[in-house]
């Protein structure tokens, strides 16, 4: 979609306007300056998701709407999740994060603050090993995605 | 040269062809209104509300096929046209409002009569702009113009802060478009054509819904030859009467909550519906998982987003209708249907809806007949809605294509008076009758000052039973008689009109009813007659809330309605 002021809030009304439920959204820049790919997960029967598509296709300023549900895709999502950490569960927890290949980013006296990028089913199974020290806080950014293969 | 930002609004409406703007000025219009003058081509119309300038640039766009145009000042100028701008945008109106910001440092501080009116229309225009920048005023112009009258048509807005209108840059109307995200797809698929000519071929008992993208299109020639050439009857949406001479053999008149029952008989019972420039909208369809059960579907539309949204379609064929139809009536082949046009034809008699009932009073479909009768149907019939707006649409005979301009989607009771101001400036040499409600006519009372201060010669029906007629009948019907706030005190029609200049004359009794509508045509201004009608009088079947189409009602069959559905009316 293009990128100017108001996009996100035309795309946003929509999916109020029209009942549709969005489960997550990511928008950020693309390959092309003046453009940026907003990457949403829209819950719904395939004609649900058909009419979200057509309603988008049908705002001025998104230029290419593709469902990409059923294609051959790279989804990740990225989350920062703050653990409480005391001496004793810390080395647990960076064993665990180690695993996952996740990273700890920041380390406090009671706590340590861990990024971990992937799928949601791997966001989500670290994130549940994780509670059972305590989490804190947790900001996920939802899902990006691309098709895969050379075709754009 | 350096030019305006107001300057170049007005050069890049000429360059668009417009020739009139209906509108009220305020202090972020300033500027604009200030270089009118410049712009003698440009014609003003001060309207006396915003709602009926939109109302009016509407009922324009609708008669003339062209961008209507309205303007109003920030704040409450703006909020006050949101009603026309959601009408028009409900019945794909193509429509231009230009409306006045706060200027640019004040933006945000909540600033005196400032108010985001393109946040708040963004539901209801096909696009809308806030030009930050006066470099962006033609350019934005020139887009908003081309999105309002191409494709799905509808309303554009534009917000200008007042000092963008002040500022000064050089003046170059583009001659080309960039809008990479909007595409109008005008040609049907070919193979789709040939798919829907093949069940067209195939069918038994076709039926088609006729709606308002063949006026929209302009394809009155060729959708004729499509349902002669394939002999197939025609049910109307509201908004799709007057596509077809409403006098043919194979017209059906309007379907739907109060269409014939011959036109729902035919539509419930076909084996092929061809929907074209139509949304399957509830008031046509009423119950939908119940709507024609046995048929298939071809939807013809230039929008997408409608095929499939309220009723499954197995042939969607997605394209203008002009073009669509050029096309399927090169595949189609000549049939006739005999068995088909008999059950119609038993269905005719067998539900008489059109039958207006032999009394002494004053009743609104003998109005509207008489007024058809009056002008053979050379006129131009513009609706308020409710009780009048279904009884205009049921009784006149729409035989002159785009001769109905009625508010369909949105439903506004006061559309009537500002839609019919707007339609005979632009077709001033048109008859134009306004058909109002009593009710609906006091929501826009005031454009009566326009009309007198611009001389618009409408002449106005008043269909007066003191009464919210629609809801009454709602209440006589479904909420045990109970008539709730829906009795309307009324003023003296005659009286205001008198005191705006406008001649008028009241009809109390059946044989005035010819004399005074002779009057109204013979004089040559705006005229007023306000009908007396018979206070209680129901529009004509209707389909009770939630039911099948199949499930109308009228009066003249009460005991055999009973008897089939084992239930009375009034227990909906």
């Amino acid at each position: 979609m293009e990128d100017k002021p108001g996009v996100l809030n035309r795309v946003a009304s929509l999916f109020r306007r029209r009942s549709f439920n969005i489960q997550s959204l990511a928008v950020g820049g693309s390959e092309q300056p003046g453009l940026s790919r907003m990457t949403m997960v829209a819950v719904g029967d395939s004609a649900q998701v058909e009419q979200v598509r057509k309603q988008l296709e049908k705002l001025i300023n998104v230029v290419k709407v593709s469902d990409i549900t059923e294609e051959g895709m790279v989804n990740r999502e990225l989350a920062l999740i703050k653990v409480k950490a005391t001496a004793s569960t810390r080395s647990e927890i960076m064993q665990i994060v180690g695993i996952f290949r996740a990273n700890i980013v920041d380390v406090a006296p009671g706590s340590v603050t861990v990024e971990v990028t992937g799928d949601e089913d791997k966001v989500n199974s670290l994130l549940s090993l994780l509670r059972d020290f305590g989490v804190k806080e947790v900001s996920r950014t939802g899902r990006i995605a691309l098709t895969r293969g050379s075709s754009s | 040269m350096k030019k305006t930002g107001a300057q170049i609004l007005c050069e890049s409406l000429i360059k668009e062809g417009v020739e009139v703007i209906f509108g009220i000025l305020g202090g972020s219009v300033l500027p604009i209104y200030d270089t009118f003058p410049q712009y003698p081509q440009l014609r003003h119309i001060l309207v006396r509300h915003e709602q009926g300038a939109a109302h009016a640039a509407d009922g324009y766009a609708r008669a003339t096929h062209k961008a209507g145009v309205c303007i109003a000042t920030s704040g409450p100028g703006a909020t006050n046209l949101v009603t026309g701008i959601a009408n028009a945008y409900m019945d794909s109106a193509p429509m231009v409002a230009i409306t006045g910001q706060v200027a640019r440092p004040v933006i945000g501080k909540d600033a005196f009569q400032e108010t985001d009116i393109t946040g708040i229309t963004i539901p209801i225009t096909k696009h809308n702009y806030l030009i930050t920048d006066v470099a962006e005023m033609a350019k934005t112009v020139k887009e908003a113009f081309h999105i309002a009258q191409t494709g799905r048509p509808g309303p554009v807005l534009i917000d200008i802060p007042r000092d963008v209108q002040q500022e000064q840059t050089d003046f170059v109307y583009p001659d080309k478009i960039d809008l990479p995200g909007y595409r109008v797809i005008s040609r049907g698929h070919p193979s789709q054509i040939k798919k829907a000519a093949k069940l067209i071929n195939e069918a038994e008992q076709p039926v088609i819904i006729a709606g308002r993208g063949i006026i929209i299109s302009q394809a009155y020639d060729e959708f004729k030859e499509f349902a002669e050439k394939a002999q197939i009857p025609v049910a109307h949406t509201l908004l799709g009467l007057s596509c077809f001479p409403g006098d043919h053999i194979l017209d059906l008149g309007m379907m739907g909550m109060h269409g014939t029952g011959c036109a729902n008989m035919a539509v419930q019972s076909a084996d092929l519906l061809i929907a074209i420039g139509m949304r399957f909208d509830d008031r046509a369809t009423a119950n939908t998982k119940e709507f024609a059960p046995n048929a298939r579907v071809i939807h013809i539309d230039i929008d997408a987003a409608e095929i499939g949204k309220n009723v499954p379609v197995d042939i969607p064929v997605v394209g203008d209708v002009k073009s669509v139809l050029t096309a399927l009536n090169e595949e189609v082949e000549k049939r006739e249907h005999v068995d088909w046009f008999s059950q119609i034809e038993q269905w005719r008699c067998e539900y008489p809806s059109q039958d207006i009932k032999q009394s002494d009073e004053v009743l609104p479909q003998y109005i509207i007949q008489q007024i058809y009768e009056a002008t053979q149907g050379d006129a131009l019939v513009v609706t308020g809605v409710g009780q009048n707006q279904m009884w205009a649409a049921r009784y006149f005979v729409y035989t002159k294509p785009n001769s109905l301009i009625s508010a369909g989607g949105l439903g506004p009771m006061g559309f009537e008076l500002p839609a019919a101001m707007g339609v005979k400036v632009g077709c001033p040499e048109e008859v134009v009758w306004c058909v109002a409600g009593d009710g609906g006519f006091q929501m826009t009372i005031q454009e009566l000052a326009t009309i007198t201060q611009e001389n618009i010669a409408v002449k106005i029906a008043i269909i007066n039973n003191g009464y919210l007629g629609m809801v009454r009948q709602w209440q006589e019907l479904f909420y045990g008689r109970r008539y709730v706030d829906t009795k309307l005190w009324n003023p003296d029609f005659i009286k205001i009109a008198e005191a705006y200049d406008i001649p008028g004359l009241r009809v109390t009794r059946r044989e005035d009813v010819i004399p005074a509508i002779q009057k109204a045509m013979e004089y040559p201004g705006p005229f007023l007659i306000d009908f007396l009608i018979e206070p209680e009088e129901n529009i004509y079947p209707i389909v009770p809330p939630g039911e099948s189409l199949a499930r109308f009602f009228e009066p003249s069959r009460t005991e055999i309605w009973e008897r089939k559905f084992g239930v009375s009316i009034t227990e909906f």
